[in-house]
């Protein structure tokens, strides 16, 4: 094996060269990625490794950094979706309505209680595709690999009601300034109706296959354990902060789109290691699929899909050939020329990793003056290193797979 | 008892009299500004304080105002939550455009280390006291800060993204 060369100022440089062990043997580097196919997604991290134990980590980020807020700071409102859906792309529909959301807190518009059922179910929807990737590529990780095919396959449901909704699967951009750019079809809730009776069933198997299972307990339990504490200072939130202990849920702290109207309870974990952050998840599925049968149940009946903004929302095509009035609201929507007010707000929601939040800054113009996003990956990875350190190498790939790390969200 | 945003106020000032300022509620947030050098005293103070208790480092960035004058060019914004009150705050601090420094608070809250080398990154705000404030998702060897306003997203000839070719200027409105 040939020798380590590292720049003087490394600070690894220090170990490799001066410290040895005592039977003689040498510490090594190991760069794990950027482009490792266990890491799911362009991380890369330098360990210095004993043997196979990790002593120390550097994360490098910044693979996939694609400057969104400096996009955004030069597109109109409404062309901001797409670049959200491109952050945690395992759940677009999530960001999708929370920058809507955001919008409609700055122009104050109130939408109507049916389209705000709608975005709940496909945001928990899109919580149950983003925890399932979640869980079953932590089976992958620790040599599990039939739960994973099993539960894509429901995935795909997903994303074809997804279609249904607005013709789009990945990355959805979703909505429009108000509500939805058309109403659901009588063959999205079919398709609804069919995933809510199916999928369950496929669940369970999956969570028979690995909550007891012997193998995955052993892999997984007292592996990359964080307390509730230091999860807290890292900013932890969302599922991974639950399994440490700590029940913060945004949809309960501060209900959105009308999160209050349902029962749900909050999973919490106790120790924070893998196990229980498998759990936290495979938990909230179950409570998303309950919140999703509670909207359809309370459905309001009527068919409003958005609010009535003609300011904001663009009239149908149709209208804007036949009907003056429509034809200026057309026209002022898509140049830009809407009144928009001075103002800065944060709105938060609970996305598929934790608190997602918008913080945008207008000043009038027809693009945000600045928009920051907080994003939980980019956030809670920063303590990756402190958990891996004294692990095992491939337990540091199966506490990576359930922190749920996102390339996209982590380098936005 | 709930956590009042007076209450916070007048905490405030009485320890910090009148570098801490411009008290106002912004939609639902309750929102005011901090002289650059005591953002790290009164931001140790809203987490230590029992009564305040803001536990939480929701969010830290920076926002870059060119056409302000030369002490506000840079602005450093705080989100602080209180869980257990549920109570959220925006902090805000301005500094300098020649030389924006401010002291770092990663020693009171761990995940402002990523968040103020972000910050770094995009602005060029040096934060005093961060154990490692380099560049973190753009390349090293940049010599710019992209998301200060000067910094041209793309061909600069390129006008048809101007808002004055839109029949429009910045605060035209009056909502």
């Amino acid at each position: 094996m040939g020798k380590v060369v590292l720049p003087a100022d490394h600070r690894y440089y220090k170990y490799i060269e001066e410290r040895h062990n005592e039977d003689g043997s040498e510490l090594a580097i190991l760069n794990l990625g950027p482009t490792h196919p266990a890491t799911h997604g362009i991380f890369q991290n330098i360990l210095l490794m004993d043997g196979e134990r990790i002593l120390d980590a550097e994360p490098t980020i910044g693979y996939i950094h694609r400057a969104f807020e400096k996009i955004a700071e030069n597109r109109p409102f409404y062309q901001i979706t797409p670049l959200t859906d491109r952050m945690n792309y395992c759940s677009s529909p999530i960001n999708n309505m929370a920058w809507w959301m955001t919008i409609e807190k700055l122009l104050n518009i109130e939408v109507p209680k049916r389209a705000q059922y709608l975005r709940v179910i496909v945001m928990e929807l899109a919580r149950i595709t983003d925890h399932l990737i979640c869980n079953s590529i932590l089976g992958v990780d620790t040599g599990a690999y039939t739960g994973f095919l099993y539960v894509f396959q429901f995935r795909e449901k997903v994303y074809e009601i997804y279609e249904e909704i607005c013709g789009a699967r990945l990355t959805t951009n979703m909505g429009r300034i108000g509500g939805f750019e058309r109403d659901w079809s009588p063959k999205a809730f079919e398709l609804l109706d069919t995933f809510l009776k199916e999928f369950p069933i496929a669940w369970k198997e999956f969570e028979n296959l690995f909550t007891r299972n012997r193998i995955f307990i052993d892999r997984t339990v007292n592996v990359g354990g964080i307390s509730a504490e230091k999860a807290m200072a890292y900013g932890f939130t969302g599922p991974n902060l639950r399994a440490a202990g700590v029940d913060y849920d945004v949809r309960i702290a501060q209900p959105y789109s009308s999160y209050e109207d349902f029962e749900f309870n909050v999973p919490v974990g106790k120790s924070g290691d893998t196990y229980d952050r498998f759990c936290v998840r495979n938990a909230e599925v179950w409570e998303s699929l309950s919140i999703i049968r509670q909207a359809l149940d309370k459905m309001p009946e009527g068919n409003e899909y958005h609010a009535d903004v003609p300011d904001y929302y663009l009239p149908p095509k149709e209208d804007v050939y036949n009907n003056m009035e429509a034809l200026i609201y057309h026209f002022k929507i898509v140049m830009g020329e809407v009144p928009v007010p001075v103002a800065e707000i944060y709105h938060p929601v609970e996305g598929g990793n934790g608190e997602l939040g918008f913080y945008l800054v207008t000043d009038g113009s027809r693009t945000p003056y600045r928009l920051h996003f907080r994003r939980p990956c980019f956030i809670y990875y920063q303590a990756y290193p402190e958990m891996i350190k004294g692990a095992m190498l491939s337990d540091a790939i199966a506490i990576l797979s359930s922190l749920n790390v996102i390339a996209g969200e982590l380098d936005a | 008892m709930a956590l009042e945003s007076l209450d916070i106020q007048n905490k405030l000032q009485e320890t910090f009299g009148d570098n801490v300022k411009y008290f106002r509620t912004e939609y639902d947030m309750f929102v005011f500004e901090v002289d650059s050098d005591v953002i790290y005293n009164v931001i140790k103070f809203l987490k230590e304080e029992p009564s305040l208790n803001f536990n939480f480092l929701t969010d830290l960035c920076g926002i870059h105002y060119p056409d302000s004058q030369e002490n506000e060019k840079f602005c450093v914004v705080y989100h602080l939550h209180n869980w257990f009150e549920n109570k959220r705050i925006r902090v805000k601090t301005f500094l300098n455009g020649t030389n924006p420094e401010v002291k770092s608070i990663t020693s009171l809250y761990n995940c402002a280390d990523w968040m103020e080398r972000e910050t770094f990154d995009f602005y060029g705000i040096q934060f005093e006291g961060h154990p490692n404030l380099v560049r973190i998702l753009n390349m090293d060897e940049m010599v710019s800060f992209p998301m200060r306003k000067e910094y041209p997203m793309e061909d600069s000839g390129r006008t048809d993204k101007d808002d004055r070719f839109f029949g429009r200027t910045v605060n035209n409105t009056t909502i």
